[in-house]
This record gives structure tokens, sequence and C-alpha cells, in this order.
């Protein structure tokens, strides 16, 4: 019998973490993108991140939109809540599922066209919101699921797989992060996981909203010459502004670097990003010069990719609206529900 | 680290682990997807080309095959592959029709071959088809050697061996039995072409320790077993002592207990992990009730009014060291343990007592004769050695193959040709890729445990000395068990030009062993790894630089379980799957081309 499931062999070089579970306990069912898509290679660090994190998969909720990056949900943490909500809305799902219990890890996965086309409302104020939550878009130019038509991350000039050109600028939700007040803000690349890995980590662990903006080739509609989000042009034309080593809330502080190259930011559980300035006027704590700094790049031809800014410090979406601490399915009757005297009080104050 | 290279070497090969562990490369894999499809004559055929004997070695074979089994890395137990080959011989239809025949007008080439063991029948099955005329000499009234003489029916039933080698035998050799050779320099004389000696080694080590010479009740093993062959020994005492781990000391206490021992004890000087016998022969004495016992020397034989009534040993304990290597040893104490018989399986050695020293034919000082290890030939031209009387006492299997290689040799010898002049061996490659999602091989992991063969229940097993123990798997068995081999002949074959490092089969494969690294040298190579190198024995592929960042492909070969799934999601065909067939060349494979008039022995 021809099979294509990942069959779960327990071989003796399998790593296991702080949970006693292995890398295989954080996988899901059998992706039926195409083969070589970049998102598969963001499903395999997401399992890689909440694996070294020793997360139970159950305390995650995965939530997307529509697209083949949206279906990705499916191929991850096949043990965690999920949520796959109708193109562009997985935001508002994610804010209730925030609101509702602060306790879950909440990812979400988005598409260029998911969250810059149609849900482009939507993503702005879950970025204005600060949810908590790791928001990637797996971004790939097109629109896959649909067979590829330019999306609108297309960059002008770009050539879609028959030849039409894209004449229209292209939405950058990294820029557009950083004008809305995005606390937490980085690209990346599907075929870095180096780079993409400690990124996911400290993103899952960030207060507030974490955009990772994932440069994901389509390998079926836009993995050609004329492409500029194919392997071989991002690989060309990438740069690194700052590297993000995530340390671990438990291990020791290491002072092996010069002064002043690294920036240590404590993330919510004690555990820290460590900041490398590769370009050294970089400054990942200045969203303006962070700003100006892409923008200028950009027109450099380069694409910037890491943990282009971080900001601990904002308050929060649980923190601007005094959010229930305890989840509200762990909530007793009566403090859900506490009566219609109580609803009588509540309705007295608003007439 | 250099790109690996796999054209032109025995690579792919090696993947095979079964079939590079197999003294004769049997085609293990190819052989398990016939019977999976059915095919029992098929995969009955395709393994009688390397191995002759499929019926008497898919139960007996000594298996080098299991452990080195893939399988048996990925978890824990081996594919039962001997008993698959049993299955291949018990469901296989006639064959006969099929079998190799000998052509109507002969060579004109006559070869004599001293005893009937696995190793001449081997040259006869090879030198038969090619017009060649046989003479096989044989000292006993049947053929076989030690598979008759010493290997008990109850493992080994008479009639399989009849049919195998009558296959052989019917194809025209001239099989003379109760023929014993009794002179070399005769049989010189008699102007065949070529000789080939296959007597095996025929006599079994004795324990010279005191009150050895004052009793008959102390046997030699492989004696013993012969005369329990020929039904010249029937019976034996209640209270047997086998001393001895070996194989031949497990066929001597399970045989005991079949003549009517009720207490049998196998003695054992070291601890049981220092032990020569299989584990699985082990587990079926043990199964039987003998006792092993360990860490026990013998001393001295105790005959009291010229009856043997036990045995005196030293009980020792070891000093082991970190390796579990012994570093030192001490006598605690000394026991007798009473018993009335004594068999000696201490081992087997070569004798030649009838072959004259002043022939050209050259011995070592333990009396082994000087045999290429290539072509089997001695040091006087046109005599060949195979088997156990070429390098002493090892396996059927190693007899097999002894026979093929020394009948390339013959055939060499008996044109004229160089014995060098052997054609390599080769592997061909092709791809397996039949459509989308569709591979011409079973593919999925089936995560089922080995299979246990059925065995004659522990009552009736021992009514007769010939109710083989063993029953063969049943169809439901065999089902399971050929899903459980990992086609490891369907190789993952890298193109590094097709490559885009998209990763998706680092992603997928389900055992991790794909990793691409920035190329080091071999240490930090292997540091990079995704998982852990468990085991350096096993090749590691290393690609040429990939296109877009230089970075090389590396695949530690340990592990894979030949899912294919690499393939399956590489968008690029960059890995394929590809079928590989070992090409193993035999007698009938060296060229045909025009005779030189033979060389004559000597
Ligand atoms: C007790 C025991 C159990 C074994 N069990 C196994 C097993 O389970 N699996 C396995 O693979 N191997 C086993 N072996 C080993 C295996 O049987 C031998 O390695 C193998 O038979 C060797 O084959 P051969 O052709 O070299 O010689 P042999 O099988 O020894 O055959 C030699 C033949 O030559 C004849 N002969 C000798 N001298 C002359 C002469 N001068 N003229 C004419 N004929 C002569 C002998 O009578 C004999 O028939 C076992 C061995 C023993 C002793
Ligand atoms: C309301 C609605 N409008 C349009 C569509 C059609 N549609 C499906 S997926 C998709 C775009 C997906 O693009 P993207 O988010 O970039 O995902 P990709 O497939 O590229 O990963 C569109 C427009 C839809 N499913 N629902
Ligand atoms: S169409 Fe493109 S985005 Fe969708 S699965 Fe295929 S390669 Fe991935
Ligand atoms: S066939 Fe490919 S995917 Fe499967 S185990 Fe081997 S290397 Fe891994
Ligand atoms: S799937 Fe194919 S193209 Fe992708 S990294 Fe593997 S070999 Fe290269
Ligand atoms: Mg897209």
């Amino acid at each position: 019998m021809t099979s294509i499931a990942k069959p779960k062999i327990l071989h003796k070089g399998l790593r296991r973490n702080g949970l006693g579970l292995t890398m295989r306990d954080y996988e899901g069912g059998m992706s039926t993108l195409c083969a070589g898509c970049g998102h598969d290679s963001v499903t395999a660090a997401i399992v890689q991140a909440f694996f070294e994190l020793d997360i139970p998969p159950h305390r995650a909720a995965k939530v997307s939109g529509i697209g083949c990056s949206s279906k990705t949900p499916a191929y991850f943490l096949g043990a965690s809540h999920g949520f796959n909500a109708v193109h562009g809305r997985m935001p508002s799902i994610a804010t209730g599922a925030s609101a509702a219990n602060r306790e879950l890890y909440i990812i979400g996965v988005s598409g260029d066209g998911d969250s810059l086309s149609i849900g482009l409302g939507q993503f702005a104020h879950a970025v204005r919101r600060n949810l908590n939550m790791l928001y990637i878009i797996e971004n790939n130019g097109v629109y896959g699921l649909t067979k590829g038509q330019f999306s609108a991350s297309a960059d002008i000039g770009a050539k879609a797989k028959k030849g039409e050109e894209n004449r229209q600028p292209p939405i950058d939700p990294v820029q557009m992060a950083l004008a809305l007040g995005g606390t937490f803000v980085a690209r990346s690349f599907s075929g870095d996981k180096e780079q993409l890995v400690p990124l996911i980590k400290a993103g899952l662990l960030h207060k507030g909203f974490a955009l990772i903006d994932v440069l994901s080739p389509c390998v079926t509609f836009n993995d050609h010459e004329a492409s500029t989000k194919s392997y071989a042009y991002t690989r060309t034309h990438r740069s690194t502004a700052v590297e993000a080593d995530f340390v671990p809330a438990r291990a020791a502080i290491q002072t092996s670097y010069a002064e002043g190259e690294i920036v240590d930011v404590e993330l919510h559980d004690g555990s820290r990003v460590r900041l490398r300035k590769v370009s050294k006027d970089y400054d990942p704590g200045n969203r303006g010069a962070a700003l100006d700094y892409i923008r200028s790049r950009h027109r450099a031809g380069e694409i910037v990719t890491g943990l282009l800014y971080i900001d601990e410090s904002e308050p929060h979406f649980h923190v601007m609206n005094g959010t229930t601490q305890t989840p509200l399915a762990s909530l007793s009757y009566e403090s859900l529900c506490p009566g219609s005297a109580a609803l009588e009080a509540l309705q007295r104050r608003f007439r | 680290m250099e790109p690996t290279k796999t054209q032109g070497t025995e690579y792919f090969h090696r993947v095979v682990d079964c079939q590079w562990a197999c003294p004769a490369h049997t085609d293990v894999p190819e052989y398990i997807r016939l019977i999976s499809l059915g095919r029992f004559d098929d995969a009955y055929l395709l393994n009688r080309r390397s191995n002759v004997f499929p019926g008497i070695l898919g139960r007996v074979c000594d298996r080098p095959c299991e452990p080195a089994c893939r399988r048996g890395r990925v978890e824990e137990k081996p594919v039962a592959i001997c008993r698959l080959k049993r299955a291949a011989a018990d469901h296989r239809g006639d064959i006969t029709s099929r079998l190799p025949k000998a052509p109507a007008v002969r060579n004109g080439k006559r070869v004599a071959l001293v005893g009937a063991g696995p190793a001449s029948l081997s040259v006869a099955n090879d030198l038969l088809p090619l017009g060649y005329e046989c003479v096989i000499f044989e000292a006993h009234d049947k053929p076989g050697g030690l598979m008759r003489t010493n290997i008990p029916a109850f493992r080994l039933p008479a009639s399989v061996l009849d049919e195998e080698i009558g296959y052989i035998v019917d194809m025209g050799a001239d099989l003379r039995l109760s023929t014993p050779v009794k002179s070399m320099r005769a049989l010189l004389d008699e102007g065949f072409d070529a000789i080939f000696v296959g007597s095996g080694a025929p006599k079994g080590k004795d324990l010279d320790l005191p009150g050895r010479r004052d009793t008959d009740r102390i046997h030699i093993g492989i004696q013993w077993l012969e005369s329990i062959a020929f039904g010249h020994v029937d019976s034996i005492g209640e209270r047997v002592l086998i001393i001895g781990v070996g194989n031949t000391a497990m066929d001597c206490c399970r045989s005991a207990l079949r003549l009517g021992a009720k207490d049998v004890k196998v003695m054992a000087r070291k601890p049981r992990q220092f032990f020569k016998a299989s584990e699985w022969e082990l587990e079926d004495a043990e199964e039987e009730r003998v006792e092993i016992v360990v860490n026990h020397s013998p001393k001295a034989f105790v005959v009291e009014d010229g009856k043997l009534v036990g045995m005196r040993f030293d009980k020792l304990e070891y000093d082991l060291d970190e390796r579990g290597r012994i570093v030192g040893s001490r006598v605690v104490e000394e026991v007798l343990i009473p018993c009335d018989d004594v068999v000696l399986a201490i081992g087997q050695e070569n004798a030649f007592p009838w072959i004259e020293r002043d022939l050209g034919i050259e011995f070592d000082k333990w009396g082994v004769p000087v045999v290429d290890p290539v072509t089997f030939e001695s040091t006087r031209a046109g005599v060949f050695f195979g088997g156990d009387a070429a390098f002493g006492p090892k396996n059927i299997i190693w007899a097999v193959e002894h026979g093929h290689q020394a009948a390339i040799s013959i055939h060499l010898h008996c044109r004229g040709r160089p014995l060098t002049e052997r054609l390599p061996r080769g592997v061909t490659l092709s791809s397996a890729k039949m459509g989308i999602h569709e591979w011409s091989y079973s593919n999925a992991f089936d995560p089922s445990e080995r299979r246990l063969v059925p065995h004659v229940d522990l009552k009736s097993r021992f009514k007769r000395l010939d109710i083989e123990v063993e029953l063969g798997f049943t169809p439901e068995q065999i089902a399971t068990e050929v899903e459980r081999c990992l086609n490891c002949d369907l190789q993952t074959v890298f193109t590094s030009d097709l490559c885009i490092e998209c990763d998706a089969c680092i992603d997928i494969c389900p055992v991790d062993c794909l990793t691409i690294a920035r190329n080091a040298d071999a240490p930090e190579l292997e540091r990079s790894l995704k998982a852990p190198r468990l085991n350096p024995e096993q090749p590691l592929f290393v690609s040429a630089p990939l296109k877009q960042t230089g970075r090389v492909m590396v695949k530690d070969e340990n592990l894979c379980v030949h899912c294919g799934l690499c393939a399956e999601r590489c968008p690029t065909g960059a890995w394929d799957m590809q079928k590989s067939r070992v090409v193993i060349p035999y007698a009938a494979d060296q060229s045909t081309e025009a005779e030189v008039p033979c060389r004559k022995i000597g």
C-alpha cells in the first residue's frame, strides 16, 4: 500500500522535553499542502518551538482564517484547541478566546491574503488592542489556495507565473504593525528555522500582540524566476538586522558578548530574548528608526528580517480591558451567572 | 566532508543491511515482497539462486542477516527473515520445471567433489548447468554432510534435505555414496580437470581430564549426534551433562532429552553474555527445560568402580571491566555434579588424513589448508577447498557462498582463464515512482511486532526423535511479518542540483535522519545532525553543495525506514526512491568466450 502519512516511530535518537513528550506529540494531521510549500516548514518550526518550550499541547489554542496558510493549524498540535474562522476573521475569534481564557497560548496563522486584503481591518485592530497572541502571517505574495492571484503583499514589478506584472504597491504588515503601535514585530523566512524558532518562542511568551511576518514561498504559484517571494529571491535579497536568541527562564545568564552589542529583554515568564544587532546602527527599541531602516533597505532591494521591534512595557489587552484572571471555564456557576438580582442592578446603572 | 560517492561503489549494497550481511548476498527484501504478493514460487527461486537451499536454510540458517536487519535498530526485533524464507519454501508449488537443467551435451570437463555437504553440492549446482561432469564422492551412505548427520531431525526433517539435495543431484551429478576418498594422490591420478575438497571439519575436540579414559559414557558431541542420526544410538542415561555452550551443545542437550534423559545440564565456563550459541538456540533449549549452568570450569570426570558417577568443576567468579570484558577470574569453590553421561561439545577441527603432504597442497601449523580467500584455490593449481574444509567450521550459508566462488574459479580454470578474471558485483537503480502518491512498493511503516513462530507443544514433541518442533508461520503471520520489512533496497537517491532547500524532506522524515547543514569536517557536521548519530558503523551520505546556499544535504543511513516520504514531499524530485538490485555474478555469468585449452591440475 502506498502511504503518504508520516508514521509515528519512537526511534532511539528522538529527544524528549521537560514533559517527557517527543516532537511527534506536537505534530498534527498529515499536510495536504503542495510538496515543498514554505508553510509546511513554518508548521515544523511551530512544532519545534512548542516542544522546546515544554508547553502542554492542550494549553494552546490555534486560530486561523482561510487559505493554504490558514489550513496549517490542522498540521500541528493535534491535541490542542482550535478554530478555523471565516476568511479574514481570525482576530475576532482570537479576541474572544483570549478574553475567555488568558491562560491559553493563542497562536494565529494567517496568510497575506487573509490578513492584508479581506482581513486587513481585523488585523489592524488586533495590533491596536495589543491582543495577547502570536500572529503569524505566512506571506507568499499570492492567494495560494485560489490558484495564485497576486495578493496585497506582492511587490511592484513582480510577475505572476503566467507572466502578468503587479503594478500596485505592496502592503507590508511589518510596517503597518509598527505604525499601529505593535509591541513585537518580526520578520523571518520559512527556510531559516534557526532564525524562526527562537522568534516563535519569544512571540509566544511576549506580553501582548506578537507579529511574525514569515516569507513562505508558494512553491506552486510563486517560486518562478520573476517572483520576489521565491526561495531563491528571498535567499539572495534577505538581510538580518537583529538576531534574537531565546533564553529560557532557568538558563544562567551568559556575558560572553561585548558591551552594547547585546540587549536582553525579559518576557512574561521570566525567560528572555537576547537581541544581537547585526547592523550596528539598528535599534529594536526605537519604533521610528526601525521604520526608517526597513524602508530604506527596501528601497535598496533588501528584505530586512529579525526581531525588528520589541516593547514589553505597553499595557496589553487583558490589562486594558480588565479581563478575568480566572478562565471562564474555571469560574463557578454562581460567579458566571449571578442571578436576576445582579442583572437588575447592572441594568439600573444604564438607565 | 567530501561528497559521498554512490555510483560505482558498494554504498547502496551496504544500505541493504541484510543482503550485505548475508554471506551469499540473498536478495532478502525482494523475496519478502514476492511473498507479500503471494508469489511463493518466485520467492523460492530467487532465494535458491543465491542460497541454493531455501527450505533447509529457512529452518536452520545461522542468519547473520537478522542481527544486521535495520528493523532491529528502529525497534527491538529484526524482521523474521529466516522464517519467511521457510514460508517461501513451505508454500511453493511444483517448481521443478523452473530449476536449472544440465545441457544435453556435456562440455567435456570432469570435476571431482570430495564430500556431499552443502559446499560440494553448491559447486555442483553451479557447474552442472554449464555442462560439467560432476563426480561427488561421499563417505556416508546419504548426502548432506553435517546437515544430515549433525543437525537433528527435530530441527531439519530428512524430507526437506532429500528434496533440495535431489534438485541438484537430479541434474545429473554422479553421486558416489559410501565411497570415501582415501588418497588425494590416487584422486589426482584419475585425471579430473579440477578437484573441489568439501570434506568439512569432521573432528570433534576431546577433553583430556582425569578419568577421561576410564568409562565409555563420555561422548564426543558431533560423533554422538551422527550416531543418533544413523540410528546407532537410541538411549542415554537419566542425568546428562553437556560440556560447552555453542550451537552443537544446544543440539546435544535437546537430543539427549529425546533419547530419554530427564535432567540435562549445559555446563558453561563463562557468563551468559560470552556464550557462542545463538540467542534463539538458547531460548529453544531453555523452553525444553534444559538447565544452563554458568561459571563452571570442568576439572575431572569422577568414575567409581568403572562407572561414571559425576564430574568435578571449579566454580569461577569473573572480574569485568567497564566495557564488559573479562579481566580476571578466581575459583570460589569446587563442586561435584552427579551424572550418568557426559557429552563434549567444545568445538570441531579440520582433519585431512587422506591428503598426502607431498602433493604441493600446503597446510598451516594447525593443519588447515592454505586457501586463497577469493578464488578458494589451494597452493596446488586446480585443487580447490570450500566450506568447513577451507577455513575451519563455519556454517551452511558460508559453505554455499564458498561453493559459488569455487565454481566460478573452476569454470575459469577449466577454460584456461586467470582465476582473477572475476566479474565485479554491481548495483542497478530504477525509479520506483508510479504516479502522484504512488510507489511501486508498500512504503507504509507497519508498527507490528515480530511474529513468533508456533512450536509443537512441549508434551508431544518428545514422542519421536524426528518431530519437527517449529511449525512455520501461519498465513496470517506471513501477511503481517512481510509488512515489517522496511524495503531497504528502495534507495533514497539524491540529485543535489534539483534541491531548492525548502526543508520539506527534513520536516517529514519520521526518523529525523535528514539535515541540511553548512559543510564542515566530519565531527562538526555530525554535531549539526537533527538526530544524534547513534551508529557510526552506518554510512553518512553527504551531498555536493546545494545551489542556493552552498550548504549540503546530509543523510544518516542508520535509521531510515525507506518510507519514501522525503521523495513524496520533495517538490523538485531531488529525492527519489529507486529500486536497487545488487548484481551478484555466478559461474554461469562468467564470459563464455572462446575456450583456451584447459590448464592441468598442478
Ligand atoms: C551439531 C552441529 C549443528 C550445526 N547446526 C548448524 C545450523 O543450525 N546452521 C548452520 O548453518 N550450520 C550448522 N552447523 C554447521 C554446518 O553444518 C557446517 O558448517 C556445514 O555443514 C559445512 O558444510 P561442508 O559442506 O563444508 O561440510 P560438511 O557438511 O561437513 O560435509 C562434509 C562431507 O564430506 C564427507 N567427507 C569427509 N571426508 C571425506 C572423504 N575423505 N571422502 C568422502 N567424503 C568425505 C563427510 O562425510 C560429509 O558428508 C552445525 C554443525 C554442527 C556440528
Ligand atoms: C469571504 C471569502 N472570500 C473569498 C474567498 C476565497 N479565498 C479563499 S483563500 C483566499 C486567499 C488566501 O490567500 P492567503 O491568505 O495569502 O493564503 P495562501 O493560500 O496564499 O496561503 C481567497 C481569496 C473565501 N474563501 N472567502
Ligand atoms: S498552492 Fe502554494 S501556498 Fe498553497 S499549498 Fe501549494 S505551494 Fe503552498
Ligand atoms: S525514506 Fe526519506 S523520509 Fe523516509 S526515513 Fe528514509 S530519509 Fe526519512
Ligand atoms: S524536499 Fe527536495 S527540494 Fe526540498 S529540501 Fe528536500 S531535497 Fe531539497
Ligand atoms: Mg498567500
